[in-house]
């Protein structure tokens, strides 16, 4: 005797979230069964296996047929197909499009391509995420980026609209989307220590202050390119290393205002120029694309890891940031002010999430 | 030209794309109603199209308003080649054509391929301008209401129960026309389904004509079916009870009636039933039937006609019915006359209604059930359909015959079925004989009905199970014992009914989903051969099943049966039954002896060791069941019983027997006592085998009830979480070797899985009852076994339902009065979810109450003297009992808003679609029904040339079955309802061919679209009802509602 067809339909579709939880970790349907035996659900029910397997079956089948929906979650909302309650329907939405910590690394900066997808066999070994899963969520990040990539008006509405994200989530989406399109640089081996959350963070600075949109909120791509002008006119920067002057003037008002208050103050003194440099030629560089590419592993090169070598805490980082940035106002022969702190007030944020071990 | 339809095109939405290239499509829509046509312009690249077309309007007759239905067709627009179809819309306009119902279809309906299944949406209004027409002759029978639900329903009651409508029509299937063989499969199964629309639509129109004729102005439990004879044709046929019906109009009434069914009965006395249910309180009297009238199925060949069956039996009744028992005798007598001749003027005097206005029944017989075999005939001449006619007519005789054998004159909860397989056809019939309350049958005064029928109450909650033939003249062997309840009238130890429980009936306990499964192989043989093998199978089948029934009833410690349904389904080398029924424990019935099994070689110590192992575990399985069920009859002593019964005590003693007659034996057995023992003997080892079976069925796992009935006698406090679903199972039988045994282990085994399946699936609705639960069984191929379930899952208030629990039979006089102290306070005090329910009881226990307490029963010894001034007394008690009620009922309502409290947070994100239930009952837990706003019948086809890619047949069924959902709910939502009730789906076939990559699956689905207020939210509009309805799954692990 063999089941050749077992189905069960309600009027009302039934999701079971531990269910859905292992469809969308990608397990197949036997490995959920043994899943879910594990969790001692028979014992719990009184259930037998064949039960299980027929549950999971049948769960398995409608995620399968939701899945289409999901692509484009407004459609979830109007179909007629499953009558499925909001709450629930936000909840399938959410966690289809909910992503692993581990998997985003391996991809987050790199281009949303079939080449990169053909690497997604590498990242299951790696990081352990089944293969499946790896490739939903790859997929999650590419259509998104395709819907989203040329519309105008700001990102994070934008993919809240078209896939109705919880804000968290939408703006996760942005960060991934904003590297996704400047294809930064994340996964060189210093830069390893770093999660997604303080690469998500600069990308929100970043998406704030330096793309097109910051200027003007009517153009195309206004959150997802950044502002070519400003990157073009970062060069300004480079007199405030260049100019010897400037630079000692620089260094003597910093170093005036945190004497007896930085912990590390000699060391501070006497990595200054270094330190200005460093940050100085990041923006000068930001002109070429490849540069606009390693921006955080230059970052992490010139400023972080010199600091973290010299044990600076984490307060004395911001108290010289802050005071790196605010003396430049007060050197009279410094025109970019404007330009400065568009620049600096991102980077101080940047770099003060990225400082950490 | 008495109609004019409108219809207007609005809009399209998730079209699929038809121009790959250009990933869009140009969509226009044609729109044909009988043979006029009319187009939108082309809406040129969109998924999306927003035709906003003008008014199409349609002169036509309004014959063809009710035949026809409106035929919209999405295409995609081609320049060079043809144009290609996205899908079809079919609307049954007949909603629009009574006046009470809806007055406009409008909204979005699923674009429907029977190739691809849904393609987007489409956006339409329909309008009906009817005008008047006077015209006595006219063909139509517009404004005739129709309602699947099979008891009076919500917000009507009936004036008069005219009685039984049927008819049939039949064509040729477009499938099997010549023309098939080179038309694509889409054509043809859009040819079906077009063809079946319209012959639903003629069908519902002469049978709407019939109730004209018969003054009556509605159809209830109305019951449409297909039966696909494949190359001799497509039969559709309907049975239903024709009524007529007064709209409870006056809003006033309803203002207080809202909270709940209850409030309902004071209103409508009639109605029946919603909730019935209870287990309150006096004890009532049951009685007796056994139920069982055999009919032997015969094989007829072409030419021979029918029935002999019919002579031999009818002297029988006659005499029965006329001299009753006698205490009641000229009640009885007097009653009878009446409703003989009201009954004596119909031919058949039948009724599709399982649930009754009180009073309406008043005793009944047993189930009476008819089965012939048929050879199919290709029809030649659509317009004549008489060969289909009366073969039906020839069993419904037979049916009529075996309720006078019984001493009745109606026959109540009638059905037909069929069960077709190649050219062979089975016609079964069953139903319940009964005597009912002439005063519902007759014209009368208005006015006068209200106060009658209650009168007519008289034997409260006991008198339908008193026996309503001779007892010296039983037409089948059984014994009598006075009535528990009453203790005057004789009642038999066993009832099997196919109607609801009565709402009056006194329950002791819960009931349980009793059925009994049976597998039959049978050689494969041709036309008339088959035909006769089958016949002879037939009665060994009945009396099997009825076996296991009576087996599995009493092993459950329980006495009655209701919702009896008995399939039996033929294939090619095998026969199946499946009998499904509600058990209880009435209180007016005998305690149910006991199962004792005797072994055939007593010298073998093993084997005595062994039957006494079994005998103790049968024992234990009584106890445990009757503990599980609550079921705990006070103890009565052998005096109260009062007259020693007549006859000698019987044993009686189920041998694997071939012939009837050998299965009573008379003789005296003192060391039971008064109970009967229920003797298995173990001669072989089939015997064994049911043994065993019997013991292997599973009791639900706690917190679960099943019933096959409407409610669950026993519990009474539903909460408003309902999840309606339909579940398939196909088992493949390995072919070799295939014995009686195997067959039915296996069969056994799909059905008790199929039960662990949804109780396990369902989990997270405990404490639940499965309700309704509808079994299907067909036998698509040779090895084949289909099995479908429908039923819908109720979740109940746990507080409530041990309340219940901890009053006892013993005291449930008492209880009545008290328990409505209790009841007017208990809401509140605890604020629990279960509004819905508690309401009932009180009406129903008041009634009793009332009768029990206030001196009915001494008045019932002369019942001949003085009925009539008990009657009145009863009928003031009965008020009063009502406005009791009322007061309930308003005080309860504070707890819909701790409902509404409880509940988790808001829906996050706001959904376009309003949420419409869908229920097999005729209620729905915790809500009024306001509206009824007309039938939904929809027939659907699903063909596919990619099974695999599909998801192989479960993936291919699935998605048509939740597809069919989608296109009842549009519908629904379109006439402006929330929720389908009485709702079946009458017919799923399913055909394979894997090899080939294909598929084909036919449904058949009806119920009644309504508009329903939840009672918690009367006050506040009700536009947000469909919200609040979905968030008590919020909460949950699982989805339910």
């Amino acid at each position: 005797m063999t089941s050749e067809l077992d189905i069960f339909v309600g009027n009302t579709t039934l999701i079971d979230e531990d269910v859905y939880r292992l469809w969308l970790d990608g397990y197949s349907v036997s490995d959920a069964v043994s899943l879910r035996v594990r969790s001692g659900i028979l014992e719990q029910t009184g259930a037998t296996a064949a039960v299980l397997q027929s549950d999971t079956m049948d769960h398995y089948r409608t995620f399968h047929m939701l899945e289409r929906l999901l692509h484009a979650p407004p459609k979830l909302l109007h179909q007629l197909i499953f009558q499925i309650p909001p709450s629930r329907q936000a909840l399938l939405i959410e966690r289809y499009y909910a992503f692993d910590e581990a998997f985003v690394r391996e991809v987050l900066g790199k281009k949303l391509s079939k080449g990169t997808k053909k690497d997604l066999d590498d990242i299951s070994t790696k990081t352990g995420i089944t293969l499946k899963s790896c490739r939903r969520q790859f997929d999650n990040f590419k259509r998104v980026f395709k819907v989203v990539e040329e519309m105008r008006g700001s990102l994070v509405d934008n993919i809240q609209q078209h896939f109705l994200l919880s804000d968290r989530l939408a703006r996760d989406y942005a960060a991934i989307v904003f590297f996704a399109n400047n294809r930064f640089e994340t996964g060189k081996k210093k830069l390893q220590y770093l999660s997604f959350g303080d690469f998500a963070f600069c990308a929100e600075l970043m998406i704030q202050n330096w793309t097109l949109g910051a200027v003007d909120s009517q153009v195309a791509d206004m959150d997802v390119d950044l502002d070519k002008e400003f990157l073009q006119d970062l060069k300004e920067l480079k007199m405030l290393v260049a100019d010897k002057d400037l630079l000692d003037l620089h260094k003597s008002l910093v170093c005036t205002a945190l004497r007896g208050k930085l912990g590390v103050f000699s060391e501070m003194e006497a990595n200054f120029k270094n330190l200005s440099r460093g940050l100085v030629n990041v923006a000068a560089k930001l002109t070429h694309n490849k540069d606009v590419r390693d921006l955080f592993v230059d970052l992490v090169e010139k400023f972080v890891e010199p600091c973290r070598s010299d044990h600076w805490p984490l307060n004395d980082v911001r108290l010289f940031l802050n005071q790196y940035s605010a003396s430049v106002h007060s050197l009279d022969g410094f025109r970019h002010q404007a330009l400065w702190d568009r620049y600096m007030g991102t980077l101080r944020g940047c770099l003060l999430r990225l400082y950490h071990d | 030209m008495p109609g004019k339809l409108k219809v207007k095109i609005v809009a399209g939405r998730h079209l699929p794309v038809m121009d790959r290239a250009s990933d869009l499509t140009d969509a226009f829509v044609e729109v044909k109603f009988g043979n006029t046509t009319f187009k939108t312009d082309v809406y040129l690249k969109s998924l999306n199209p927003q035709w906003n077309s003008e008014w199409f309007k349609f002169e036509v007759d309004d014959e063809d308003l009710q035949d026809e239905p409106l035929q919209i067709t999405v295409l995609d627009h081609d320049t060079y080649s043809a144009n290609d179809a996205i899908g079809k819309v079919y609307i049954d306009i007949d909603p629009l054509l009574y006046s009470e119902a809806a007055t406009v279809i409008s909204g979005w309906f699923p674009i429907y391929d029977t190739i691809h299944g849904i393609r987007g949406e489409i956006n339409v209004v329909v309008k009906v301008d009817l005008f008047n027409d006077l015209n006595r002759f006219r063909q139509s029978s517009c404004g005739v209401k129709f309602f699947c639900t099979t008891s009076i329903p919500k917000c009507y009651r009936a004036v008069i129960i005219h009685g039984f409508v049927e008819e049939l029509v039949v064509n040729e299937d477009p499938e099997y026309q010549w023309i098939d063989r080179i038309r694509t499969p889409r054509a043809s199964n859009e040819a079906r389904q077009r063809l079946i629309s319209l012959m639903s639509g003629e069908l519902q129109r002469k049978i709407g004509l019939k109730v004209l004729e018969m003054r009556g102005n509605a159809v209830v439990g109305y019951l449409q079916c297909f039966d696909l004879e494949g190359e001799s044709g497509l039969v559709v046929r309907a049975i239903g009870t024709a009524c007529t019906l007064d709209k409870l109009s006056s809003p006033a009434a309803f203002l207080p009636a809202c909270n709940s069914p209850s409030k309902e009965m004071k209103e409508i006395p009639f109605n029946e039933d919603p909730n019935p249910n209870t287990h309150s309180s006096g004890p009532s009297t049951p009685l007796k039937n056994q139920t069982y009238s055999f009919s032997p199925s015969k094989s007829y060949s072409r030419q021979s006609s029918s029935s002999d069956t019919d002579l031999s039996l009818t002297p029988k009744t006659g005499m029965g019915s006329g001299s009753a028992g006698k205490e009641g005798g000229p009640f009885k007598a007097l009653l009878r006359q009446q409703t003989q001749s009201a009954l004596e003027q119909r031919e058949f005097p039948f009724f599709t209604l399982t649930a009754f206005p009180p009073g309406f029944l008043v005793h009944v017989g047993g189930v009476v059930s008819a089965r012939s075999v048929k050879l199919l005939d290709r029809i030649h001449n659509p317009d004549e359909p008489e060969t289909r006619d009366a073969w039906w007519a020839e069993i419904r005789q037979e049916i009529k015959s075996h309720a006078k054998a019984l001493g009745c004159h109606a026959v109540v909860g009638y059905s037909e079925s069929t069960s077709i397989c190649e050219e062979v056809c089975i016609l079964s019939a069953s139903g319940t004989a009964a005597v009912l309350n002439p005063r519902f049958l007759q014209d009368g005064t208005v006015e006068g009905c209200l106060e009658q029928r209650l009168e007519e109450n008289l034997p409260v909650g006991c008198g339908f199970c008193h026996i309503p033939y001779d007892e010296l003249n039983m037409p089948f062997p059984a014994h009598l014992t006075y009535c528990y309840n009453c203790r005057k009238q004789k009642v038999p130890d066993v009832l099997f009914t196919t109607v609801d429980l009565p709402t009056d009936a006194t329950v002791i306990g819960k009931g349980c989903l009793i059925q009994a499964r049976l597998c039959r192989l049978k050689k494969k043989a041709q036309a008339e051969a088959n035909a006769t093998a089958i016949s002879n199978l037939l009665p060994f089948m009945e009396y099997e099943v009825h076996t296991q029934l009576m087996n599995k009833l009493k092993l459950k410690g329980m006495n009655a049966l209701f919702g009896l349904r008995i399939q039996i389904t033929v294939g090619e080398n095998m026969l199946m039954g499946l009998a499904s029924a509600t058990g209880v424990y009435l209180a007016a019935l005998p305690t149910p002896g006991g199962i004792q099994i005797a072994g055939k070689t007593p010298n073998d110590g093993s084997y005595e060791q062994h039957i006494s192992h079994m005998q103790k575990k049968i024992n234990d399985t009584i106890a445990k069941n009757k503990e599980l069920y609550e079921i705990n009859p006070p103890e009565i002593s052998e005096e109260i019983i009062g007259s020693p019964i007549p006859e000698p005590r019987q044993r009686s003693r189920l041998l694997r027997s071939q012939s009837e007659s050998s299965d009573e034996v008379t003789e005296l057995d003192l060391s039971h006592g008064k109970k009967d023992a229920f003797v298995l003997e173990i001669d072989d080892t089939d015997a064994m085998e049911d043994v065993h079976s019997l013991l292997t069925d599973v009791p639900p796992p706690s917190g679960f009830y099943s019933c096959n009935t409407e409610i669950m006698p026993g519990i009474n406090n539903w909460t408003s979480e309902i999840q309606m679903f339909t579940s398939v199972r196909v088992i493949r039988l390995s072919s070799l070797n295939l014995t009686n045994q195997a067959l039915n282990k296996n069969f056994n085994d799909l059905c008790e899985n199929l039960l662990k399946s949804l109780y396990f699936k369902l989990r997270s609705m405990i404490p639940c009852c499965l309700c309704h639960v509808n079994f299907t069984v067909s036998l698509p191929e040779d090895e084949l076994i289909q099995v479908t379930v429908t039923a819908v899952a109720i979740t109940f208030d746990k507080n409530q339902a041990l309340q219940t629990t901890k009053t006892h039979v013993e005291k449930s006089l008492q209880r009545a009065s008290t328990d409505n102290e209790e009841l007017l306070q208990f809401p509140l005090e605890l604020c629990s979810d279960s509004l819905p329910s508690h309401p009932f009881p009180p009406a129903k226990e008041h009634l009793e109450s009332a009768s029990s307490n206030s001196g009915i029963p001494a008045a019932q010894r002369d019942r001949c003297s003085s009925w009539i001034e008990l009657i009145k007394l009863k009928a003031q008690t009965i008020r009063r009992g009502s406005i009791k009620t009322t007061v309930t009922v308003e005080k309860a309502s504070p707890m819909g808003e701790g409902n509404f409290r409880n509940r988790s947070a808001p829906p996050c994100a706001n959904s376009t679609v309003g949420v419409v239930k869908m229920t097999p009952l005729s209620f729905i837990p915790g809500a009024k029904i306001t509206k009824y706003l007309g039938i939904i019948n929809m027939f659907f086809i699903r063909e596919t040339t990619s099974l695999r890619e599909e998801g192989g047949v479960s993936g291919f069924l699935h998605a048509f079955i939740a597809e069919v959902f989608a296109m009842v709910r549009a519908h629904v939502a379109a006439l402006g309802g929330n929720a389908v009730v009485s709702y079946i789906m009458k017919q799923c076939v399913f055909m394979e061919n894997p090899n080939k990559n294909q598929a084909q699956c036919l449904i058949n689905v009806s119920g009644d679209a309504v508009v329903f207020v939840r009672e918690s939210e009367l006050e506040v509009v009700s536009t947000q009802q469909p919200t609040a309805n979905c968030q008590p799954s919020c909460t949950g692990g699982e989805v339910t509602t």
